[in-house]
């Protein structure tokens, strides 16, 4: 049976993507292998006796050579199996799951509102390009991008929070919150986030529509008379949704993967900090599970986008 | 004018007019600031603590790694955490006395080697169960098991013997111990069922409160224990301990009135702080100080020359100016201060002295070439300024420093108690003879300065057993001297704990034993 030709494309892609995770599995592993120092002594500090050190080592497996337990890891993983923390106990699936959820939270609620906003923006930009409400849209999207996140948070926080009590600066969210107060909490951070990944995805969109705009195709539109604002929209857009797809995309992984400061400022209970933490008490389980994690999103996310690349290719699409 | 003062010194007490108001009338009365605080502290005394309500906590000090195991406990949240689920034998008071809590009564054999705590009655824990003798043998008796990585295995290993028998509970020693109420009284020693030997991180104790809600890293949550023994404290309905790790976040928290009270202040923002309205710093002088360390066993601080040199290098006055913003006060190259009992405050100031420093270095025979300082951001809050102030003042006495500036990760594992020379702090314990057991016995792990003193171990072994005040204290006077002119420990400062408070916070009182008065704030507090 022969695929369609868009189908077996995608169907490499995704056995790509799933070879590139394998990969990264391996870097992941040997990268925490290279942690400084020992890990049984690292996680017992200063007061282990040898003894101590022997049964945790005998305990953890470390006895054993790296590939066995590279492949121990996996197959565990495999089954949805993360393993338990080494420095609380905790089921790392169970606890990691709820601190990836409230990431995903934060991060799909600035794409809700920075994605549409970036690109409606970048069209605005195009429609007046050269002239205030472009220079305008720039200057702002630039400064905000331009100033570290920290500091937009901390602004945003005398401002709204301390100043004005519109929000509040913990944002802290928990269980049995009700959707409106989870939304309440997370206003100021949703609005650094946005500030921070606005530009990127504004400046590309124009950049890649201006590109379009020198065709023939769109000098013919202008000659039928079309609204300036209509030709942008309905045909110069659809044929540079391929490069602005990659660099929301990078934004929307970025959301997910990077945002450690922002949690860290707002007080937010997401994955950066999580994966901070257990770093610092060299609790490789965690680390391991939160980097194959980060790596999956960012991986799936960039399949996603070469995905859509191929579907808004009508050459792609429709192939003689 | 006396009737008018007193009127609102009753009103303020009571809650209707904030604290700052009362202050602003006050003043217009011709009272002086001091003195209004104190006469509203006794009015709010005298009014008793209000019952009900939720106290919120940001603290810095947890990570999502942190367990509700109290053995484990090693920062400031899980301290606070246990201090809110659990009780303890005995607690120390802010005056440094004993506060008989699961223990109503404690006595020692002439000798100071047999110790007897007689149990509190009809004290439960937050599973129902009544608190027994058993209970706390057993509870010590996982804090001597290595296996349980208890912080406080250095104290309970000196046990020789534990026993239980109805109410009583005797402990005999190896060596005679003068001090053993205050060891007890040590923050991982929270009294649990059966010793928390099926699950030590259940949070399940005979606290004023029970654990509702453990996210480790992010917030606990807690409700008034009705059963709880002692009406005097547990006044909120509520607790709730948010993490905060972030200073500027934790400062804005309390200042937008969604935290009480904040630990760790940075002194940098005090002055800041100070003008925001509904909220005041409490700053309390404790026992933790900031240290450099010279390994006195390694190269080149084998001579007690080059280490009195460093030691007349350093400007302690004004460490504590821009280092701690003046909350604090200087040291004297020993790790004791008056927030100790039997501290000898006749003992002479070591001052900055280029001259001294100077001769001192020539005399060791230095050659001259940089002694390396390592220091890092996290080995105290402005410990790489200390280290650049310190270079400096160096400098002036033709000492040269160089600094080494090392990654907070690691620093503990990898730098301090292994170079030669290096930034660090200590917490400070409730007693003098823990200070010097953890950290200057000869024998001891964190023998941090490798000081070996045959003198000292000897008179520090004899100091414990002493139990005639006068001789003892002379005792640890002359310590005291020997760290100081022979150790290898520089002591710059003393830091205050700094603490912010919400107006609507009462009941607050200076505790030098920990931060936030003793890790009960929430516990001995009460909503206005």
């Amino acid at each position: 049976m022969k695929l369609h030709p868009v189908a077996n494309l995608l169907v490499q892609r995704i056995a790509l993507g799933l070879l590139l995770l394998l990969a990264v599995s391996v870097l992941i592993f040997a990268g925490t292998q290279l942690l400084p120092g020992d890990v049984a002594q690292a996680i017992l500090g200063q007061s282990a006796t040898p003894q101590a050190l022997a049964n945790l080592r005998e305990q953890l497996g470390l006895n054993d050579p790296a590939h066995v337990r590279y492949f121990r890891w996996l197959g565990g993983v495999l089954q949805g199996d993360l393993g338990k923390a080494l420095s609380n106990g905790q089921d790392i699936a169970s606890a990691m799951g709820g601190r990836l959820w409230n990431t995903m939270f934060l991060a799909f609620w600035a794409a809700v509102i920075s994605v549409p906003l970036a690109i409606m923006l970048g069209l605005i930009a195009v429609r007046y390009q050269g002239r205030w409400p472009d220079k305008v849209i720039s200057a702002v999207t630039l400064s905000t991008i331009s100033l570290p996140e920290f500091v937009v948070g901390y602004i945003a926080m005398f401002l709204l929070a301390v100043k004005y009590r519109v929000f509040t600066s913990v944002s802290m969210v928990y269980d049995g919150m009700s959707f409106g107060d989870r939304i309440h909490a997370i206003a100021l951070p949703v609005l650094v986030l946005v500030l921070v990944v606005l530009a990127h995805m504004m400046r590309m969109t124009r950049a890649a529509i201006l590109n379009v705009m020198q065709s023939a195709y769109v000098e013919t539109a202008e000659l039928k008379g079309l609204r300036p604002f209509t030709i942008i929209a309905r045909h110069a857009f659809p044929n540079a949704i391929a490069p602005i797809v990659n660099v929301v995309m990078l934004n929307l992984a970025y959301l997910v993967v990077g945002v450690v400061v922002v949690e860290v400022v707002f007080v937010y209970p997401g994955m950066g900090q999580f994966l901070v933490d257990h770093v610092a008490k060299r609790d490789i389980p965690v680390v391991q599970a939160c980097g194959l994690v980060f790596a999956a999103v960012y991986i799936g996310l960039n399949m996603l986008a070469d995905v859509i690349s191929i579907l808004s290719n009508p050459r792609l699409r429709h192939p003689k | 004018m006396k009737d008018e003062l007193s009127y609102l010194l009753g009103r303020t007490a009571r809650g209707h007019i904030s604290r700052r108001a009362f202050m602003g009338r006050a003043a217009a009365l011709g009272v002086s600031a001091a003195l209004a605080n104190t006469m509203l502290a006794q009015a709010v005394r005298a009014e008793g603590p209000k019952k009900g309500g939720l106290i919120r906590l940001g603290m810095a000090g947890g990570e999502s790694t942190n367990s509700l195991d109290p053995a484990l406990a090693a920062s400031e949240v899980p301290m606070q955490v246990s201090f809110t689920w659990g009780e303890m034998l005995v607690d120390v008071n802010a005056d440094g006395s004993i506060n008989y809590r699961l223990a109503e009564e404690v006595s020692s054999s002439p000798d100071a080697k047999e110790w007897k705590f007689k149990i509190r009655k009809g004290v439960e824990f937050h599973n129902g169960k009544t608190v027994t003798a058993e209970d706390v043998v057993e509870t010590l008796k996982r804090h001597t098991d290595e296996k349980s990585k208890s912080g406080a295995l250095g104290i309970v290993q000196g046990i020789s013997e534990m026993k239980a028998d109805g109410d009583m509970v005797t402990l005999t020693l190896k060596d005679a111990n003068a001090d053993l109420p205050y060891l007890m009284a040590d923050y991982h020693l929270m009294i649990q069922p059966g010793g928390g030997f099926d699950n030590p991180a259940a949070g399940i104790g005979a606290g004023p409160y029970k654990i509702t809600v453990n996210e480790p890293g992010v917030r606990y949550g807690f409700e008034k224990f009705a059963n709880y023994f002692d009406d005097t404290i547990g006044h909120a309905d509520q607790v709730e301990i948010l993490v905060i790790n972030d200073g500027t976040a934790r400062s804005a928290a309390l200042q937008s009135g969604q935290v009480h009270m904040i630990n760790r202040l940075d002194p940098k923002i005090i002055e800041l702080l100070k003008r925001s309205p509904g909220v005041r710093i409490e700053a309390v002088p404790g026992r933790g100080h900031y240290v450099f360390i010279m390994r006195t066993q390694t190269e080149p601080f084998l001579n007690n020359d080059l280490r009195m040199a460093l030691k007349y290098a350093i400007n302690r006055k004004e460490m504590v100016e821009k280092i701690l913003g003046g909350y604090g006060h200087v040291g004297n190259d020993f790790p004791i201060n008056s927030a100790y009992p039997m501290f000898d405050d006749t003992i002479e100031q070591r001052e900055y002295d280029p001259e001294k420093a100077k001769e001192y270095y020539k005399k060791s025979g230095h050659d001259g070439s940089p002694i390396i300082l390592d220091t890092a951001p996290g080995a105290f809050p402005g410990a790489v300024e200390a280290a650049q102030l310190f270079q400096e003042s160096a400098k002036a006495c033709g000492i040269p420093l160089e600094i080494k500036r090392d990654p907070d990760d690691g620093y503990w594992s990898d730098v301090w108690n292994k170079a030669p020379f290096c930034a660090s702090y200590w917490g400070g314990r409730p007693v003098q003879d823990q200070m010097y057991t953890t950290a200057y016995l000869s024998t001891a792990d964190w023998n941090d300065t490798q000081f070996q003193n045959e003198k000292f171990d000897s008179l520090l072994l004899a100091a414990r057993g002493e139990l005639d005040a006068t001789k003892r204290k002379a005792m640890y006077s002359e310590m005291a001297h020997l760290v100081r002119d022979e150790g290898g420990v520089i002591v710059p400062m003393f830091n205050d704990f700094l603490s912010g408070v919400s107006d609507q916070i009462q009941g607050w009182e200076a505790d030098p034993n920990q931060e936030l008065m003793n890790g009960r704030a929430q516990v001995r507090c009460w909503l206005a």
